[in-house]
């Protein structure tokens, strides 16, 4: 659907040259809602413009649709991108217009007749939840009814791709919620492919099925999202992934307050991550029955990813030294991925790596 | 009552034919000049707008070209450019004297400073906008009337209001050729032949105008606000 090959994109000022997008690949197929996550300046507002071209690559393919963008003229890339709908953190309605003609705009050009276009409109309106706001202006409309308002423009031409670029970024918790919720639908029911930019993990957590991580230009890492959640490979995709699970949280509150842990001699803390089948399995109680180790559940959080279960537990063990390595082999058998913290380092350690 | 106005403003009832035609030539000359300085001074600030650096149609040279030529004219005062321009003015209208003749440098003078504050008020049109326009598949020509224009409105009444204030103020130095106007008329009649009601009379006939003009400025741009 969308296929991006050795993107680059440079931005050359009079004194240097700075590359936002470096050597990027990227495919996304039909029905894909693709994440792309990062930090600011990570240049993934840039590559999701290159996807439309609103900006174009130093250097590199661009393909969607089976077009390849770049060989159109001006006046073809306008018509394929009437097939790529986009939306922005800050909605970019125009104020001048009443939420009717905002959604009206894009289709002026199309070949419907006004009656057709206004009932397409209402149409619009009523997907997303506000027909009763056609005659408002934006500035009489909260951030999430906006974005909505955003959302029925970039679908006006029907098109089979949706763009968001921090579509949610600027809206309250519960508000992204809900918009994440009228992308799925929209997603099932019209279809559509949907490439997701966000620094968020829980915006990628509720809806993608793909995510890539990107840092200084380059994607580090990509995939689909019970793999990258299960087993990230890089410490800025386990950064991203700690903080959507609540993980780092709790550690940090468990730095500040030691007194939780009671830790003695030979306990040891640590995170364990389960995937799917062998969350059936009652690992605590495997561990103290047959193992004679204790565990102290500090805390505990299960994602369901894609219909895929990923659970997330904090816990102190207690036993015998020996006691203790083999409930670690035991859980190791049991594909339960197990991270030691030590404790000592907590304050300014992230999660450790993988034993 | 009428005693007072008989001792202060004797004169105003013997030139009231004048006052009246001096009006007159004034509203005449600030409505046709406005009417070419909109013309060409949305066309030359929506060119910088456009061509500027990050503009739809990015072009360094038409941006300083233009840029260059604005800033010429806006440097040259408006009495001396009356004067510059006669062999151009005789060109235009076949005579450099009388109300028609002015408006040749009228609108000179005017378009250029009329123009910047026209690229100030596109400018204010969010850059997101313009992005959002584009990824629908706006081409620049429908960017520049459905959304520039449409936008900017709030901004470019303002500009305008602000313009035609200042126009005011150039007729009256039209008097210089011999346009005619509230401005001769204050200098002519009133100042040079000592007749100082007179002198007061054009310019609270000024101030009305300016009054006026601010007025439905702000209304309109009250209105295209929301």
């Amino acid at each position: 659907m969308i296929s991006l090959s050795t993107i680059n994109v440079t931005f050359e000022t009079s004194s240097q040259s700075v590359t936002a997008v470096q050597d990027v690949n990227l495919q996304v197929d039909a029905g894909d809602v693709y994440g792309i996550v990062g930090y600011s300046g990570a240049g993934k507002s840039t590559l999701v413009r290159v996807i439309n071209l609103l900006q174009r690559p130093t250097s590199g393919n661009v393909k969607v649709n089976g077009q390849d963008l770049l060989s159109l003229n001006p006046k073809e890339l306008r018509v394929a991108r009437k097939k790529i709908g986009m939306i922005f953190q800050h909605f970019n309605l125009m104020s001048s217009r009443t939420i009717f003609d905002n959604v009206d705009y894009p289709l002026k050009s199309s070949k419907l007749s006004k009656r057709e276009r206004a009932q397409k409109v209402m149409d619009l309106l009523e997907l997303v939840g506000l027909s009763d706001k056609r005659d408002s202006y934006p500035s009489q409309l909260s951030g999430g009814q906006k974005q909505r308002v955003a959302i029925a423009r970039a679908l006006a031409n029907d098109p089979e791709i949706l763009l968001c670029d921090e579509a949610t970024s600027a809206l309250d918790p519960k508000t992204t919620l809900s918009i994440l919720k009228l992308l799925k639908k929209l997603k099932q029911d019209l279809g559509l492919t949907i490439v997701i930019i966000t620094h968020e993990m829980q915006v990628v957590k509720e809806i993608c099925n793909k995510v890539a991580v990107m840092e200084a230009g380059r994607i580090i890492e990509q995939g689909d999202i019970v793999s990258i959640f299960s087993s990230p490979q890089n410490a800025l995709t386990r950064d991203f992934i700690n903080t959507a699970t609540q993980v780092d949280q709790t550690l940090e509150k468990l730095a500040q307050h030691p007194s939780l842990l009671h830790l003695k001699d030979n306990d040891i803390l640590c995170k364990i991550s389960f995937i799917g089948n062998s969350t059936s399995e009652p690992i605590i109680s495997a561990l103290s029955a047959r193992y004679r180790v204790t565990t102290n559940l500090l805390f505990a959080n299960v994602e369901i990813l894609q219909q895929t279960p990923i659970g997330f537990l904090i816990v102190v063990m207690s036993g015998t030294t020996s006691d203790l390595e083999a409930a670690l082999q035991y859980l190791q058998s049991v594909q339960v991925e197990v991270e030691l913290i030590d404790s000592r380092l907590l304050q300014n350690s992230k999660v450790g790596d993988p034993v | 009552m009428s005693d007072f106005f008989m001792k202060y403003f004797s004169n105003i009832w013997s030139f009231r034919e004048e006052i009246l035609l001096s009006t007159y030539e004034t509203i005449y000359m600030v409505a046709v000049t406005s009417l070419f300085s909109v013309l060409f001074g949305i066309l030359f600030g929506i060119t910088l707008v456009v061509v500027d650096k990050g503009g739809i149609l990015e072009n360094r040279l038409i941006y300083s070209v233009v840029e260059k030529v604005i800033n010429l004219f806006r440097s040259i005062p408006f009495i001396i450019l009356i004067a510059v321009i006669v062999p151009v003015t005789r060109i235009i209208v076949g005579t450099s004297i009388g109300m028609h003749a002015a408006i040749v440098p009228l609108v000179i003078g005017i378009v250029p400073f009329y123009a910047r504050q026209i690229q100030n008020a596109l400018v204010e049109v969010d850059s997101g906008i313009i992005e959002a326009a584009q990824s629908m598949g706006s081409g620049p020509i429908e960017i520049i009337f459905r959304v520039y224009l449409k936008e900017g409105m709030a901004g470019i009444i303002r500009a305008s209001s602000v313009t035609i204030i200042n126009l005011i103020g150039l007729t009256t130095m039209a008097g210089a050729i011999g346009s005619g106007g509230l401005g001769s008329l204050a200098i002519n009649q009133g100042y040079n032949r000592f007749q100082t009601d007179i002198t007061i009379v054009a310019t609270i006939l000024i101030l009305i105008l300016v009054f006026a003009c601010q007025f439905i400025g702000d209304y309109f741009t009250k209105k295209s606000t929301h």
